[in-house]
């Protein structure tokens, strides 16, 4: 799997993207960013506060308890700032 | 007509407008938002807008044809900047055109509320004394957003 991260997420995991095989019973995003942080003090960093974290499956905004089926792509982000 | 353009470089508002014209158009409807001189009192040397290569031009691509659902439009276009942008240049801009001007005044209001909040951008500010910032998002940004979703049906709207 394809796990993306944006704005500061990016910062503090000081990379854009990674390719990872995902460990059996990480099947929602908040259990993916709960295994992630596991990976390093800067992925830790980045997962420290939940609440400040969004998230899209395969490119369409998601909940972070959405299931993660096949997905291919999850991104972490902050709320978004556009416009 | 629907365009849709996520791109570094300026764009040129009156060209874009232009587009609108003709095709049954009776008024062009726009809103054009621009890098701000300060935050907080603090002088700004530049913003910062990263995004989503791909998600992003798709979920522009889906308000649009939400807006174009919703109201008769004859055209919306809708383009964002993304890198490094100083104070006054433009960052976004949205134009609707329709037969009557109802129509192109609310699809305008609507696309740029909704693109707040449904669409992947992130703005950093970068202060004139080197500090940088990301920016928050405003809880006044997503009641805006929600309230064009309340009294919509289930549809092509309902992100």
């Amino acid at each position: 799997m394809r796990v993306l991260y944006f704005a500061w997420l990016r910062e503090k995991t000081g990379i854009g993207q990674e390719e990872l095989c995902l460990p059996a019973g990480v099947d929602t995003p908040r259990a993916l960013a709960g295994w992630l942080a596991g990976r390093g003090p800067g992925h830790a960093a980045a997962f420290a506060d939940m609440a400040l974290i969004r998230c899209a499956v395969d490119r369409e905004f998601a909940a972070l308890d959405a299931k993660l089926g096949g997905a291919a792509e999850v991104a972490f982000f902050p709320p978004v700032t556009g416009g | 007509m629907r365009r849709i353009s996520v791109q570094e470089e300026d764009f040129d508002a009156g060209a874009e407008l232009a587009r609108l014209t003709g095709g049954g158009a009776g008024g062009v409807a726009s809103f054009i938002g621009v890098v701000r001189g300060e935050a907080d009192g603090r002088k700004l040397a530049a913003l910062r807008l990263e995004h989503y290569p791909g998600m992003t031009e798709a979920a522009l691509a889906r308000l649009a044809d939400a807006a174009l659902a919703r109201w008769a439009l004859t055209g919306v276009i809708i383009i964002h900047r993304v890198g490094r942008l100083l104070p006054a240049q433009n960052i976004v801009l949205v134009a609707t055109a329709s037969a009557q001007r109802a129509a192109a005044l609310a699809a305008t209001a609507y696309l740029i509320d909704r693109l707040k909040t449904d669409a992947p951008f992130w703005k950093a500010e970068e202060f004139a004394d080197g500090a940088v910032r990301w920016v928050s998002a405003r809880p006044g940004d997503e009641a805006a957003a929600a309230a064009w979703r309340k009294d919509l049906p289930p549809g092509p709207d309902r992100l």
